[in-house]
């Protein structure tokens, strides 16, 4: 029966994680914005076996307000034993390539915003010596292309801060998983027509998350073939990869 | 656009399909909509190919769950194989389940489905206590059997043409275990079965035949039949096996009636060796080709015709010569099943089960010959008053869809006007 913190937890991976610790009769703590859908998710883990569910209702791009979400998160849960981060924004590189303000939006909700936030758990983790921190990056962080590199780029960022992060907390128990899945079939991309065999489920890619967090895996590729895909990805040398329709 | 196939695999359709996001969502009005669970409708009533399809899987959350009175209130998208892991470790169990849990509790609704236990519980519909439904106007009506009464009837089998289900609340049943007491039983011809349903229906909540549909003559009818009730107590631990999958399409003909005949003869003669008492697990009792991924694929890429009717039960002469028709066209496939219906009248107004013994069983979709066949069986099951099941149709005509479903008028009145489908489209 862990103790398992949710930030960004109407995304439809996070409420597949969620639905799994349900199941496992853990207590959850569910961070996000929209508190009719947070109510939704909460009933729907109490009926799936969850200890007990509450909510913190918080727009997460407001970094003032981390100092005071951080005190909540603490004072409804001692001690967590897994603190999942999944939210964030997919933004189109078309707006925000030529526009500093869409970027920076972009950067503050895909990275920014996580590291505020890392920044003030890890520090209560530390002082607790135990915990696992599984943050959401992605396969776009790999290598920047031209369709995507303002999200690419951001990813990039928070998985070297990740990096960095992990290294420091080694040394007290704390773990930091970097998650970084391929395609997912959520209703943010609910046009089903342009879907092919690299989608994922939501359901699939929470299930490897939490293997992957309880083995303190350190960078999990979710499904496991994005591994295979970045490699090739990463390797293609840089002459030829600027010539690329990617 | 993309290719969808019922799973029948007949008929394919290209068309447009989004999912709806959440259970706040409004349908545009720039298209025509057909609700889309898990595709487990045989034919064409789960395709709208003029217009979009709209995946309820994002509707897959539990609202609320009374432990005392077994009364779940679930989002429409949900699975009964999701409903059954929830909620059997609290003591609890679909009231009613067709032969796969990957239904959703919509399309359970709208196909008012049906289970071995009919004769003594009825339809899915008796236990729906009430659900929300979104009009393609905007309304999201609350209908029961007292409120919004008629639309409550229209929806339960009324094939997604009402609206959209968003929730519902179905009535669970209470379970001591999760496995059931089973007795297997070898009967040799249709009398038999006739004997041992009447004989089964006071004790036994759960019956069903499994038909051997190539015997001939003396043989006709020959099959296992079981009954079942839940155990008290728990059996051994399941072994979780590994899930079989069928990997790709069978060529054409692999499935000819040589094939089906030796498998046949080798299923009764296996049910005969396993005669007797036994308990069995839920799961491969209820469901025993869940067990197979994609077991669809078994007839080859044109697919197969699943064929369900039901005739009065005083007129067993019609499905002796039915059966009778399909064994000496030697076109009947694997296993038939065969059950009596009980008295309980079903809710609802295109409500596929009544009085009488039903038969199933699939037809490789071998063309011309095969639709000739069955237009013919349809002759036999007009004259005799009895219907044929929507859920698994994907070729009957408009007069025989009429005949069988008289409420129809009265149904057409609920329909949503942005609402369609193409079995809709082809039968009224």
């Amino acid at each position: 029966m862990s103790n398992v913190v949710i930030i960004g937890a109407t995304s439809a991976v996070a409420q597949e994680v969620a639905k799994l610790h349900a199941a496992e009769r853990d207590t959850l703590i569910l961070i996000g914005r929209n508190a009719t859908r947070l109510e939704d998710i909460q009933n729907d883990l109490m009926v799936r076996g969850a200890a007990d569910v509450s909510i913190l209702v918080y727009d997460l791009l407001e970094d003032d307000k981390h100092d005071e979400l951080c005190e909540q998160i603490f004072e409804h849960m001692i001690k967590p034993d897994y603190v999942y981060m999944a939210h964030g924004v997919l933004p189109d590189q078309n707006t925000c390539g030529g526009n500093y303000v869409a970027a920076k939006a972009a950067f503050n909700a895909n990275c920014l915003s996580h590291i505020s936030l890392l920044i003030r758990i890890s520090t209560r983790l530390k002082a607790l010596q135990a915990g696992t921190l599984a943050v959401i990056s992605s396969v776009a962080g790999d290598r920047g292309r031209k369709s995507n590199y303002i999200y690419g780029s951001a990813k990039a960022m928070l998985s070297a801060y990740l990096q960095g992060l992990r290294n420091e907390l080694f040394a007290y128990g704390v773990h930091v998983l970097d998650v970084k899945p391929g395609f997912i079939d959520t209703p943010m991309t609910a046009d089903i027509e342009k879907k092919g065999a690299l989608w994922a489920t939501p359901q699939k890619v929470a299930e490897d998350i939490i293997t992957a967090a309880r083995k303190k895996k350190n960078t999990l590729y979710t499904p496991w073939f994005w591994f295979l895909i970045m490699t090739i990805i990463k390797n293609i040398p840089e002459s030829i990869f600027k010539r690329l329709n990617l | 656009m993309v290719k969808y196939e019922p799973w029948g695999r007949y008929p394919k359709a290209e068309q447009r399909a989004i999912s709806i996001v959440d259970r706040y969502a409004m349908l545009d009005n720039d298209s025509t909509w057909l609700p889309f669970g898990n595709g487990r409708s045989y034919g064409d009533s789960c395709l709208n190919s003029d217009g979009t399809l709209v995946h309820t899987q994002y509707l897959n959350k539990y609202l609320a769950f009374d432990s005392s009175t077994g009364i779940l209130r679930c989002e429409s998208g949900i699975k009964f194989c999701e409903i059954i892991d929830t909620v059997l470790p609290m003591g609890w169990f679909l009231p009613v389940t067709p032969g796969t849990k990957f239904v959703t509790v919509g399309g359970a609704i709208a196909n008012d489905v049906h289970g071995k236990n009919h004769h003594v519980d009825g339809c899915f519909g008796h236990f729906v206590v009430q659900f929300e439904l979104l009009r393609s106007d905007g309304t999201r009506l609350i209908c029961s059997p007292t409120e919004n009464e008629a639309l409550f009837k229209a929806t339960i089998g009324g094939l997604g043409l009402t609206g959209l289900i968003v929730w519902a609340d179905i009535q669970l049943k209470p379970v001591k275990s999760a496995y059931l007491d089973v007795e297997t039983v070898p009967y040799a011809s249709l009398d038999e079965f006739r004997q041992l349903s009447e004989a089964s229906k006071e004790n036994f909540v759960y019956t069903v035949a499994w038909v051997d549909c190539l015997a001939r003559g003396e043989n006709l009818g020959r099959g296992i039949f079981l009954r079942a009730n839940h155990a008290e107590h728990q059996g051994p631990p399941q072994r979780v096996k590994k899930k079989l999958t069928v990997p790709i399409d069978f060529p054409g003909r692999s499935l000819n009636k040589y094939t089906i005949k030796a498998f046949n003869h080798l299923y009764y003669w296996n049910g005969a060796r396993n005669a007797g008492l036994s308990k069995q697990h839920y799961d491969p009792y209820f469901y025993p080709l869940d067990g197979i991924n994609n077991w669809n694929r078994i007839y080859g890429g044109a697919g197969f015709l699943q064929y369900q009717f039901v005739v009065p039960s005083d007129n067993y002469d019609a499905i002796r010569e039915i059966m009778a028709c399909i064994a000496s066209a030697g076109a009947g496939s694997f296993l038939a099943v065969l059950k009596e219906f009980g008295e309980i009248p079903s809710l609802g107004m295109l409500s596929f089960p009544r009085k009488g013994v039903c038969l199933a069983l699939d037809f490789p979709n071998h063309g011309k010959q095969t639709f000739e066949l069955l237009d013919h069986l349809d002759e036999y099951v007009m004259a005799a008053g009895g219907a044929i099941y929507p859920a698994k149709d994907a070729r009957m005509s408009r007069q025989a869809f009429q005949q069988f479903f008289p409420a129809l008028d009265n149904f057409r009145a609920h329909v949503d006007p942005a609402f369609c489908s193409d079995f809709w489209l082809r039968v009224a």
